[in-house]
This record gives C-alpha cells, structure tokens and sequence, in this order.
C-alpha cells in the first residue's frame, strides 16, 4: 500500500464527506422523494404511453436495475464476484412456471414465492464456497450456473430442452392490459431493490460488508462475523434476482433453458454496476439504464448479437479506465473541485 | 494468585508436511508483558494466527480467560477480548480512519453482553482513540494518505478500539526508525498500564528487552526458552539459534 | 445389466478425453495455478484456436494440428499482449480481484459473441485423414480422433514439463510462482517473466483449440462448457502440478464418459462442474485459503 511504484487509482470511496452527509434528513427525503418519483413516473407511464413496446422496453430496464442493484449487494459492497446471475434469475422464472401449472396464484405472491427459492439457493451455495477466497467462489458461481441449467434441460416437467408455453392471462387485477401490469409489477420490486440497497449502504450492515470488501481477515480479527454476513449478502442477492425473474413467463410466454439463463444476465448484471459505479445504490441504476437502452436501440437497430459485443466491450473498456465506474468519476470531479 | 489469561497446552500446527508448530506449552499472566521472539521462519506468525483463529491449529488446547476456545472463529475471539494486530498493517483502505475504527466498536463491543453504545458515544470513542495514537487531526483521511508508522498506529488502534483484555502486537514495528520505534513503545506501555495484558512479538530485540517482563523463545517451531528476558537470552540454545552454530 | 463392452469402451473413451482435457488445462495451471492470474477467458482462445484451425483446414487443406503448432507463437504474442494490459490496468494498481475477474470475463464473454457474429452458430468441422478410423484391440476401440490428439497433449505437456524444469526462463517461472519477492531479489523483473508465462499459457490454447475440432466439431458457445472443466481440472489437481492436473483431467474425462454413456449426454457438462462444486466445498477451512 505504501509502495511508490503504485500508481494513483480513485479508491471506491463511501462517499462520506464527498456527498453531504446529513443521514436522517437524507433518508427522509429518500423515501418521499422516491415514492413521489415512482408514483408520478408511474402516472404518467400508464396514463399518456399507449405503444405497447414501451412497456416491453419499460420492463427490460427495470429488470436490469434490479439485477444490477441485487448483484451490487454481493459484488460492489462485499467484494464477491456472482457470475451466475442466470441460475438465480432463471429459478425465479421457474419456480413461477411450476406455481403456474399446480396453481394459480397471483404474480406477486409468485414474485415473493420465487425469490425465496433462489434465496434458499444462494444461502446454499454461499455456505458451501463462501469459506474460501474470492476468486474460487466467483469460479463456484459459474459452475453453479451450468449445473442448474443441466438440471432444468433435463426437467421434463417444466420443458426441458424444448421449453414452456406460458399462457398469459386476458385481464390484468388492475385497469390496463397484462404487460402494464407486469411493468408496474417490476417498478415496484426496482423501488424495493433500491430502498433495501439504500438502506443497506447506511447501516451497520453496509459497514461490515466495506470492511469484509476491502480485507476480509482483519474484518473478522475486528470482530466481524464474516460468514454469516456474506450469507446474508448472498441470500439476499439471490433472492432479489430470483423476484426479478418470477413475472419472466408472462412477459416472454415462451421460457427455454437456453434463454432464461442466457450468459447475457451474467454480463450485464457485472457490467452494469461496473460501469455505473459499484460504491453507491446509484451505480446500478446508471449502469442498467443506460446498458439496458443502448441495448434495446442495439436490438431493435442492428442486432442482438451485437448489442452483446458492445455491453461486453464497455465492461472491458469501463473495467480497464475507470474501475470506479461513473459514479466514481464524477466523485472524483466533485473532490477535485472541493480541494 | 490470579488464573492466567491465556493458556497454550501442547499446541501443534503442520502444514502438509511441514511442521510449523510443535508441542508448545505457554501461559500468559493477567497484566504482564510478555516478549516472543526468535529467528525467522520460527513460527512466532503461525502462533498468534492460530491463537487469534485466522488459523486452526492440529492438536493441543487454547484456554483465555477459563474458556476453552479451540476451533472458535476468529471474530468471537475478539468479542471475548483477545485482538491481534497484523504484522502487516491491513487497514480497510477505502474507509477513513474514524471508520475504520468504528467497526471493531460496531462489530465487538457493541456486540457484547450489556454493552450498547449510541453512535454519538462511538464517534467520540473514535475521536478518542485516534487522539491517543496522535491521528486526530488525520480522522477524515484515508489510510493510503498515512506514514509507515502512523498506518502501524492505526492497525494497533484499532485492535484497541475492541476493547481487548489481551492484545497480540505482530511485529508492530518493523521496519521503523528508532524514534518511531519509541512512539509504538510508548503507545504499547500506555495501554499495558490501562490494564491490557500485552504479548509483543518483535524482531527488535532493544524494544523487546526494555518491554518485556517475561521472554518466550522460539525456534523451529518449538518453544526453547521462557522465563525471565535476561536469562533467557543467556540461554546457550537462543545463542546459538541467533548466531548460528 | 451393464454390458461390459459398453463400460470398458466408456472408461477408455474417458481416459483418451481426459488427456485432451489436460491438454485444454494446463493453460490455466500456468496462468492461475502458478501466476495467479484468473483468467476465465482461456477458453475463448481455445476456441479461437479451433476457429483458426477451421479457416485455414477448410480453405488450404492444412493439418489442423500443424496449424496448432504454426499459429502458437502467434497466440504466444497476442497471450503477452494481453498480459500487458492486464498488468497496467490491475496487477500494477494491486487491485487484482473484482475488476481483473471482469476483465476476464468480458473478453471471454466478446470472444464468443465476436465468434458467433463471423461464424455463426452452426457447427464447424475439420478435415483429415485421421478422423474417422478407429483402432480394435478386440472389442475395445480407439477413434484415432481422439488418440491422436490425447497422444500430442501428452507430448505438449511433456515438451512444457521439460521447458519449466530445464531451462533458465522455465525455472524463473516456477520461481515466480513461488516467491515473487525472493524473485526481484535476484534481479530478475517478475512481470517480463510473468508476460512469458501468460503467453505460453495462451500458446497452448493454439494447440488445444485444434484438438478439440479434430475431436469435435465445435460451434462459438461449446467454450462455456470448458470454463467448469478447466477449473475443476486444475483445482482438483493441486494447483500447480503437471501429474495432479493429468490425473484429475482423467478422473473427470472418465465420470464423464460413463455418465454420458449410460446416462446420456446431456448430462455431460453437469459432471465437471458437479466436481468444482464438491471439491471446493471440502477444501480445507480457513479465510487463508490455499
């Protein structure tokens, strides 16, 4: 730390003394703000948008700013790299098609049905690679991916390799048609993402999680118990993940393997924070709308391969020049100009 | 005669092959300051890593304060007030420093019996503990923007900030100057007279001769002397561990 | 009743394999195993290498394995290449972990869309005069597919065994791997050995990529498959040891085999990474790790 060949990287910095502190008031003024936020955007959406693919687009993005804001939790604030974003988010899509065919319970309680599987899942794996060092969990990640899509392509009761027809119902429980519904559905579960995030960050927890971050031994000789924290962060990442992906069958109506654990949730889910910032509930936020637009513009203009080569190519770009992501950078101006 | 605070009965430690740690027998007196020395490579590292639970030793047992604490994580060993200070300082880089000691206050005190700080009395303990290392006026900075010696400091602060009754000080001072040397000692005698029992593990034998009460040597894993710091350096064994045969 | 014929060809099929797996490993034993470098990107140049195979079998009739052999010095240079950036942007600023793993997985995750966008989806093949002809020793047989290539990943692990215990830069890499500092202390620069290092780890994904599409044809995505193969190989291996990572490969090659064999093969890619999964749960404990 002390060597002089280093040379001089922003570290991700909490932001104390950069962004005004003033907790109590900041979080009130979070929580109005917010829900004002959500409410109006929410108005206007239903009310003044009619063209249907708005509400597609509407409903990628928000499912990005979650996946980015659950991903943030376990990378950005405890340092633990999740490639296996797809294995979460695709129990949540399919715990959802088997709630659908013995049941019919609402999306929403199926939203909090799958989330609980995947938070089952992510405390699993967490209790089985967490003991080890960062690197050899984030390779567990992925391997953990694989192994629940193998298990799902061999599941004939939800498909298989060939997939599931989902029927999406006529009418929605509230006035608009059903993707409306789903959108409104996702905006909700972006709030409550991004209010735990917050909530997270400023508390004690947020604390242990910087600390076991930034040097995990001398977390645990301070009196931090390491494990059960990054339980909790990987259960609840899981968990969030697997919320965003239970409405996934009523969006798409086809779900296959193939698609719903694309390796492209495991990119954007670490390139969105990434490159928004990953210090701050901002970042993902930032990241995911602005990688989620280009990539729809990308889809709709050229083409879905290619949209993928860009996010990939700016997570290398963003990942090599500005580790802090943009959030960092404009930190950094903001200190700057203090100083 | 007061139980003492620690007791080491047989503890080994191996690595594959490599025995690292042998039979070591050892018992630390409420209150003392106890030296632990010897060559490099000796295992004095592994020992405080396994008596603060970074490690797990192989066989033996670990007694603080009546309690048997074998295969106890590291975190409720700090909780029960045994904290460890890192040959290497490893201080939470992207926290400042009244947040860096704010989490052994969070994480340990706080999270004893009885024991629930408002956060106006831990930021003023914070405040406090730095003041005593002479780091208050760099309260809001980073780690990176610290000395050699004022990152030693901190990293001795904070095993302080989690009110240990026993404190494993790893080679605080290498590499320093000897007036900076002085400064950890000074700190080192402070916090002894405040009641905390106090093992310094060093290679600097001055700072270890004038700290010491009671001298613990080891060599290749095996603990060779202990008893009083001018004897056991007299020990033709310690000689020629040092000198070579 | 398991019919015998069946195991035994199973077991030798998984034997022959397992070698071509060591073969695809030993890249990252050097890269993560000895420089501690995590590059999960190794297998988009495996797969590079089978595409480069691919063009030049197709266009000029080239041996694929030749080909190998004759683009691994070009590898060598693109594996420094990389080593270079990786080094400026992470090693140097000792923030290896988050972002050098994004680094990775970004350019693993652009080479195969960067693959799929020139060549498509559709399954690619090579051809020679090996491909095809199977060896009898009674009722067991030996696709020369596959011999051939398990032959040349044993030669090439021998040819780098030999070049890390002989030669002076083989020495200084294990060195490396060992003690960086005992390294600069005898004036030797560990990045420019380092870059040697990553480059030869590169270099042999020039020769695996060609075994593979003589073993297989291959299409942009199959690279995925190896990611759990490769880690779980040199993991079980010990990290560092040539022996140990051979004889997980073969362990692995094996179960795979048999599982494919009885089970069928879609349960193939579940094996290894089932494998990385248990041996990593039952590492020893310890935040120390290795």
């Amino acid at each position: 730390m002390m060597h002089g060949n280093r040379s001089e990287t922003p570290l991700p910095h909490r932001g104390k003394g950069v962004i005004p502190r003033g907790s109590e008031m900041g979080t009130a003024k979070f929580w109005i703000g917010s829900v004002l936020v959500g409410v109006v955007f929410l108005v206007l959406t239903r009310w003044l948008i009619t063209n249907e693919y708005y509400f597609f687009a509407g409903y990628q993005v928000l499912q990005f700013i979650v996946l980015a804001t659950a991903w943030n939790i376990l990378g950005g604030y405890t340092g633990y790299t999740n490639f296996g974003t797809g294995a979460f988010f695709a129990v949540g899509a399919y715990s959802a098609v088997v709630l659908h065919k013995l049941t019919s319970l609402p999306v929403p309680v199926m939203m909090l049905i799958g989330g609980v599987m995947s938070g089952i899942i992510g405390f699993g794996m967490g209790y089985l690679t967490l003991r080890l060092k960062g690197v050899f969990f984030a390779i567990a990640t992925l391997a953990l991916a694989i192994v629940a899509q193998t298990l799902i392509v061999n599941w004939d009761y939800v498909g298989g390799a060939r997939g599931v027809y989902v029927i999406r119902p006529q009418h929605a429980p509230i006035s608009g048609s059903y993707i409306q519904y789903l959108y409104s559905l996702m905006l909700a579960l972006t709030w409550v993402s991004v209010a735990i995030a917050r909530t997270i960050e400023r508390s004690q927890l947020g604390l242990g999680f910087n600390a076991i971050r930034d040097d995990e031994l001398a977390a645990e000789a301070a009196g931090v118990p390491t494990l059960r924290l990054k339980l909790i962060a990987t259960t609840l990442s899981g968990a969030l993940m697997g919320m965003s992906g239970a409405p996934l069958p009523y969006y798409v109506t086809y779900l296959d393997p193939a698609s719903s654990f694309n390796l492209s949730y495991a990119v954007n889910s670490v390139a969105m924070p990434m490159i928004g910032g990953m210090t701050s509930w901002i970042g993902p936020i930032v990241g995911a709308v602005l990688l989620g637009t280009i990539q729809q513009l990308a889809t709709v203009t050229i083409s879905s391969a290619l949209n993928l080569l860009i996010v990939g190519v700016l997570l290398i770009v963003f990942v090599i020049i500005a580790p802090n992501g943009i959030v960092g950078l404009v930190q950094s101006r903001w200190r700057a100009r203090i100083r | 005669m007061a139980e003492p605070i620690l007791t080491v009965s047989g503890l080994g430690k191996r690595f594959g092959g490599f025995v690292a740690l042998e039979n070591i027998n050892i018992t630390v007196e409420t209150g003392e300051r106890l030296g632990l020395i010897g060559p490099n490579g000796s295992g004095k590292s592994t020992l405080v890593n396994c008596l603060s639970g970074a490690l797990h030793h192989d066989s033996g047992s670990v007694t603080f304060d009546g309690r048997r604490i074998d295969g106890m994580p590291a975190y409720q060993r700090t909780r029960l007030g045994l904290a460890r200070s890192f040959q290497l300082p490893k201080p939470f880089r992207s926290l400042n420093l009244v947040d860096n000691l704010r989490i052994p206050l969070l994480y340990t005190v706080n999270a004893r019996h009885g024991a629930h700080l408002s956060s106006t009395e831990i930021d003023a303990r914070c405040r406090a503990l730095l003041a005593d290392v002479a780091l208050a006026d760099k309260a809001r900075r980073l780690p990176r923007d610290l000395t050699q010696v004022e990152m030693r400091k901190l990293e001795l602060a904070r095993a302080v900030a989690s009110a240990p009754r026993l404190l494993f000080a790893d080679e605080a001072m290498a590499g320093l100057s000897p007036s900076e040397v002085e400064e950890i000692l000074v700190v080192l005698f402070r916090l002894n007279e405040q009641g905390i029992t106090i093992v310094l593990i060093e290679h600097i034998m001055r700072a270890v001769m004038s700290f010491s009460t009671r001298l613990v040597v080891l060599v290749a894993g095996q603990k060779i002397a202990d008893g009083a710091p001018q004897e056991a350096i007299r020990n033709p064994e310690v000689e020629r561990a040092y000198l070579g045969e | 009743m398991i019919s015998l014929d069946l195991a035994v060809n199973a077991i030798v099929a998984g034997l022959l394999l397992g070698g071509f797996y060591a073969a695809v490993t030993v890249g990252v034993t050097i890269s993560f195993g000895m420089l501690d470098i995590v590059n999960i990107a190794h297998p988009a140049f495996i797969m590079l290498g089978s595409f480069v195979a691919y063009i030049v079998n197709s266009n000029f009739a080239v041996d694929p394995i030749l080909i190998g052999v004759v683009m691994a010095p070009v590898f060598f240079l693109a594996g420094m290449g990389v080593y270079q950036i990786y080094y400026y942007a992470f090693e140097r600023r000792g923030e290896e972990s988050i972002q050098g793993l994004a680094f990775f997985f970004g350019l693993l995750f652009v080479g195969e869309v960067a693959l799929i966008l020139v060549f498509g989806v559709d399954y690619r093949f090579v051809e020679a005069p090996y491909i095809g002809p199977s060896l009898h020793f009674g009722f067991v047989d030996f696709p020369l597919r596959m011999l051939i290539p398990f032959l040349i990943s044993l030669l090439m692990l021998a040819v780098l065994q030999v070049f890390l215990g002989r030669t002076f830069i083989g020495r200084a890499i294990l060195a490396v791997s060992q003690d960086r500092l005992a390294l600069q202390l005898m004036a030797a620069n560990p990045s420019r050995v380092k870059r040697i290092a990553f480059g030869i780890s590169i270099a042999t994904a020039s020769v695996a990529g060609a075994l593979l599409i003589i073993i297989q044809p291959v299409e942009p995505s199959i690279g995925r498959d190896y990611i759990g193969r490769i880690f779980a190989i040199c993991v079980l291996g010990g990290m560092t040891s040539f022996p140990g990572m051979l004889a997980g490969a073969m362990l692995i090659g094996i179960v795979e085999s048999i599982t494919s064999t009885f089970y069928g093969p879609s349960w193939a890619p579940a094996v290894a990474f089932g494998f990385l999964l248990l041996t990593l749960a039952w590492r020893p404990a310890g935040i120390l790790g290795r």
